[in-house]
């Protein structure tokens, strides 16, 4: 089982490292929306500071949702998809492996480049930890929860819109946490109890969401 | 005699008991809701603090009872849809989401002509409103789902997991607003009411929101009579049924 998941995981990873331009397109989205809301709200630092847990926990919603379609899309239009289904191994697995990918992809290069962001913000340095670590508990349960809304509209035309009217109500629980742990830390409170709740939600994730995720396949291709 | 559970199960024994039990509900829609109106705007008392504004509650908290209810009765359709693969769990499912988001919009609205005149704000991101928003996009996007997807098999199965997720969501989602409103703001806005309501307030909210579940048992046995015609186009009952004289 475990070697199944690590097939998987690699696979997914080698295919997006042959295709680097679509890794770096969904960093450079983060940064790039992260760095419009200055100029939308102005430069004002004090304002800025106050906003950036938020804005940031935004932008990275959206660059994991942009990155969605990937996780199904193209094993669909070349029929890996259903191979994978026909594999003896549980279908939770496979998703399991193309989640964990899909994170190593899209929410990891976030998660490293996000306290870089945080700095034109003007953001505490001892704050900066904690938008580390939640970002790190936050992530895999955006590609978790994502991943339900990318399984139910495989091949659905429209798809990419759709997906983010579906998934992005499920992503507030997320949103809210992880920008309140920050926003905590940055007032000088304790952010502990934000971070206990997210890894709570995302142990959660972890068991329910492959599950649904794999219902939602059998769905999708039945 | 053994009681025939599944006898209403399908579309062909269904669509005729439909058709004999909408008048029913509609009728007692129509008079509880004249009722309603009547005790709200003639017998129930001015409210001391809010003067006459107090009233959209009539509308207002019924409509928020149905939106939150009428997920719970659609998710179970759904799941009942999937487990037993029963068509019309399906199309019953289908037929009660306009109705709850139907709801959903006019909690919303209410409150915010409501929210006027007593907070001085059309909006405030109190954990109920935000969830009651939240509510709605949950109920667009299993509607959106459903549309976008042709083959109505798939679209079915698919929206009635999706309702199923958002079922198991709907706490999730109310708490964590919840903890994030009182992190946030202050009770600045207090949403409870005045302590003690008065008997002839609570029974026209109670009589308001009895004519609303009779308007969405109706309003949904029309639309799922729609969807049946829909989509047993070629069953046979079907044409027998048009043929015959009305």
């Amino acid at each position: 089982m475990i070697r199944t998941l690590g097939h998987i995981v690699a696979r997914d990873v080698l295919l997006a490292m042959r295709r680097r331009a679509d890794v770096a397109t969904t960093l450079f989205f983060f940064v790039i929306v992260a760095s419009l809301f200055p100029l939308g709200v102005g430069p004002e630092p004090k304002l800025l500071r106050a906003m950036a847990p938020g804005i940031l926990w935004v932008a990275a919603l959206l660059a994991s949702m942009l990155s969605l379609g990937r996780l199904f899309d193209a094993d669909y239009a070349d029929g890996s998809l259903e191979q994978l289904m026909l594999a003896p191994e549980p279908l939770a697995l496979v998703v399991i492996g193309k989640v964990v990918a899909h994170w190593l992809i899209s929410g990891l290069p976030l998660v490293l480049i996000a306290p870089v962001i945080a700095l034109q913000f003007d953001l505490p340095a001892g704050s900066l930890g904690t938008l580390l670590l939640a970002l790190l508990l936050g992530t895999p349960l955006l590609s978790l929860i994502g991943a339900i809304g990318a399984a139910l509209t495989v091949g659905v035309r429209g798809g990419g819109v759709l997906v983010s009217l579906l998934v992005l109500p499920l992503y507030v629980p997320v949103l809210i946490f992880g920008a309140g742990a920050v926003d905590a830390s940055a007032t000088g409170m304790d952010a502990s109890g934000h971070l206990s709740i997210l890894g709570a939600l995302l142990l959660l994730g972890m068991v329910l969401a492959p599950w649904a995720t794999a219902a939602a396949l059998r769905i999708s291709l039945e | 005699m053994k009681l025939n559970w599944f006898k209403y199960a399908s579309p062909a024994t269904f669509y005729p008991l439909a058709g004999k039990l909408i008048p029913w509900f509609a009728l007692s829609a129509a008079g509880l809701t004249l009722a309603g109106l009547y005790l709200s705007f003639f017998v129930a008392p001015t409210d001391f603090q809010q003067g006459e504004s107090y009233r959209i509650i009539f509308i207002h908290v019924p409509a928020a009872w149905m939106s939150m209810f009428i997920y719970i009765v659609m998710a179970g359709w759904a799941a009942a849809g999937l487990i037993f693969n029963t068509r019309l769990s399906s199309m019953m499912a289908n037929a009660l989401a306009p109705t709850g988001a139907l709801f959903t919009f006019i909690a919303l609205w209410t409150g915010a002509l409501w929210g006027k005149p007593t907070w001085g704000a059309w909006w405030v991101w109190d954990a109920r409103l935000t969830s009651e928003l939240i509510l709605l996009f949950l109920y667009l996007g299993f509607l959106a789902l459903h549309a976008a997807i042709d083959d109505t098999r798939r679209a079915d199965r698919a929206s009635a997991l999706l309702a199923l997720v958002g079922v198991a969501n709907v706490p999730i989602i109310y708490f964590s607003v919840k903890w994030w409103n009182t992190l946030h703001q202050g009770a600045s806005v207090s949403m409870t009411m005045a302590p003690k309501m008065a008997a002839t307030m609570l029974l026209g909210m109670l009589v308001m929101a009895l004519a609303c579940w009779m308007y969405s048992i109706a309003a949904a046995l029309v639309r799922v009579r729609c969807i049946i015609l829909e989509r047993e186009q070629q069953a046979e009952w079907l044409a027998k049924l048009t043929q015959e004289p009305a």
